[in-house]
């Protein structure tokens, strides 16, 4: 019996944040202004549980990653240049729509199905890790709806540290109210994991990661069905960006005394 | 005919939270709007007593429980099946519930058990022409959509500060039971306790009065060619002490802090506001030292009044984004506003 684990890595691909994003109205629904030409990337709590699920396949022999991602051929093809350079994984990718106007109950059900597919997958051992949340629809939902569809009880959101006891349990701190942590302790897979930024910084690019990663992650982009994916029974009455643009008054060449009693007055209200 | 189901989940005292009132004054709001929808309560805890009783007056047709020891901690499996069964016994079209991490790590599932849909962060609720509607953001604060859905069950899942708290008379309520036997299978998972850090370096307070936020300048080289990072982490350290704040900090500087450099040791993950980071809700804002570019902006979304402090007069805080720039030395100031609050 392995005691690896088998790690899925949910992943959506998001606009660059440096973009600037307007909302069109289109007949099957909102979407982002020429969305297919702006630069993606992996979505950022994604890419750190993507990091972390690497970290703890290396520490665990016998462990293998996969990212399931969905989002248009070939904007992954462009992203995955990039990640692939990070950590070895096996690209599952699903041809379809990536914006944040979709519902994620359809998504939700697309990545399960992706999952439950995967090959000789040992769902006993099996860790479905993602971002907490997407920055494009940013529900905190789709993880918990795929968890569900495989049946996984124990769930987790806004993880910043999983540790790995002895006797194969977990310790996992997921992030509450106030700036806390909340400590559980699980017994081991299979369980779904929405982290947050975790611990591990973005690993420096690696040439022999990524022609190994490109290996497969071609064939899987050539492989990749197409996925319909939307919002069935939504309507969406308005979206815009907000009007609200502030009049900013510039205050230079006061005094730093003065600066500080308009600062104190404006935070005691007096 | 919409049926409508409020729920909750009690604190470790006991009591509700705030945040549950916020959503039980929605929610008998839109039970209002929509020609006496009929309003049910639905609580989960160790004891939901006196939960149900400090709402007993908000005129819900039933009110419900799921109580025991399995259900006191916050457990994604036990939560699940507690909700599960709440919503199944209201015969609930649409849940209110507040977004607590406790919900929000539990509701989208309970949504795809109950055959129904999930909107979480919600930041409005109304019933504008008989149907139930919401208002969200999209891509991370930086788009608003308002939306209705015709799938049903709907649960919404009501941000924190987005209603007024429900206020009404306590009293005795009736709470019926509803059974929901666990398997040994949800509880794999133990809830231990919490972490956090000592009450005197506790830099994150939800409900200050004022968020301020350090940009990565308090690390950087100061006009006499060095780093002060220690003086930085004093005066920051005492300004918020002195002034109730809540600390956020911008992405480069917890990312500073994150890679090892000893820079202002008290920041961390859990401070950083913005695209990657929390989007939390202050009556005002102060930054300093911080540029102000948009994917840490829309971390201010909901920060009603802002100012800011930084060297540069066309800074991103100069382009619309702050009601006030000081265009000076951040160091200088604060230490002033910091022997201002002092005195007072």
């Amino acid at each position: 019996m392995t005691t690896g684990y088998q790690i899925v890595v949910c992943g959506g691909i998001v606009p660059d944040p440096l973009q600037t994003l307007d909302p069109v109205a289109n007949p099957a629904g909102p979407t982002i202004k020429n969305e297919m030409m702006l630069p993606a990337v992996l979505d950022p709590w994604a890419a750190h549980a993507l990091y972390e699920a690497a970290h703890l396949a290396k520490a665990t022999p016998g462990s293998k990653v996969w990212l399931v991602s969905l989002g248009p051929k070939a904007k992954l093809q462009q992203v995955m240049m990039t990640v692939a350079q990070k950590v070895p994984f096996e690209l599952v990718a699903l041809d379809g729509q990536a914006g944040g106007f979709t519902d994620t109950y359809e998504v939700a059900a697309l990545l399960a199905g992706a999952i439950q597919a995967i090959p000789g997958l040992d769902r006993s051992r099996l860790l479905v890790f993602g971002g907490w949340e997407s920055a494009s629809r940013g529900a905190g939902a789709t993880l918990q709806m795929v968890g569900e569809r495989l049946h996984v009880l124990d769930q987790f959101q806004g993880v910043d540290r999983l540790a790995i006891a002895a006797d194969g349990s977990f310790q996992i701190l997921e992030r509450i109210e106030g700036g806390r942590h909340q400590v559980s302790t699980c017994a081991g897979p299979p369980a779904v994991l929405g982290w947050a930024t975790g611990s591990l910084p973005e690993p420096p690019n690696n040439s022999q990661v990524g022609m190994a990663n490109m290996r497969t992650v071609m064939p899987a982009l050539h492989r990749a069905k197409p996925a319909k994916v939307g919002a069935e029974g939504v309507t969406f009455a308005r979206v815009s960006l907000p009007s609200q643009r502030r009049d900013t008054r510039i205050v230079k060449d006061l005094p730093v005394g003065e600066i500080a009693r308009e600062i104190v007055a404006w935070i005691t209200g007096a | 005919m919409e049926t409508l189901l409020f729920l909750a989940h009690v604190e470790s005292d006991g009591s509700l939270a705030t945040q549950a009132r916020e959503a039980l004054g929605a929610a008998r709001e839109m039970a209002d709007a929509l020609s006496g929808a009929p309003l049910h309560v639905g609580v989960v805890g160790r004891d939901v007593a006196a939960a149900a009783g400090s709402i007993a007056g908000c005129g819900a047709a039933r009110f419900l429980g799921v109580a025991g020891a399995d259900f006191s901690q916050p457990r994604y499996a036990s939560d699940a099946a507690a909700a599960e069964a709440l919503c199944k016994a209201a015969a609930a079209t649409v849940v209110i519930a507040p977004a607590t991490s406790r919900w929000c790590r539990v509701l989208p599932g309970v949504a795809q058990r109950v055959g129904g849909r999930v909107d979480t962060h919600v930041t409005g609720i109304s019933a504008d022409g008989g149907a139930p509607s919401v208002t969200r953001w999209y891509y991370r604060q930086r788009m608003e959509a308002t939306l209705t859905r015709a799938h049903r069950p709907w649960i919404i899942v009501l941000d924190p500060g987005c209603g007024a708290p429900w206020k009404g008379e306590a009293g005795a309520a009736t709470v019926e039971v509803v059974p929901v036997k666990l398997s040994e299978t949800c509880r794999r998972t133990t809830v231990t306790g919490v972490q956090a850090p000592p009450a005197d370096q506790q830099t994150i307070r939800p409900d200050a009065g004022l968020l301020f936020v350090a940009g990565a300048g308090w690390t950087k080289t100061q006009p006499d060619g060095k780093v002060h990072a220690a003086e930085a982490a004093e005066l920051i350290l005492e300004f918020l002490r002195k002034a109730q704040a809540s600390l956020g900090g911008s992405k480069s500087l917890v990312d500073l802090t994150g890679e090892g450099q000893a820079v202002l040791p008290f920041m961390t993950h859990l401070n950083q506001i913005g695209q990657t980071g929390a989007t939390p809700r202050h009556p005002k804002g102060l930054s300093a030292c911080c540029h102000g570019e948009e994917p840490h902006v829309v971390g201010w979304r909901f920060i009603s009044e802002r100012r800011a402090i930084n060297l540069d007069p066309n800074c991103g805080w100069a382009r619309g984004k702050a009601d006030v720039l000081y265009v000076a030395d951040a160091f200088a100031v604060l230490r002033r506003v910091n022997a201002l609050l002092g005195e007072k």
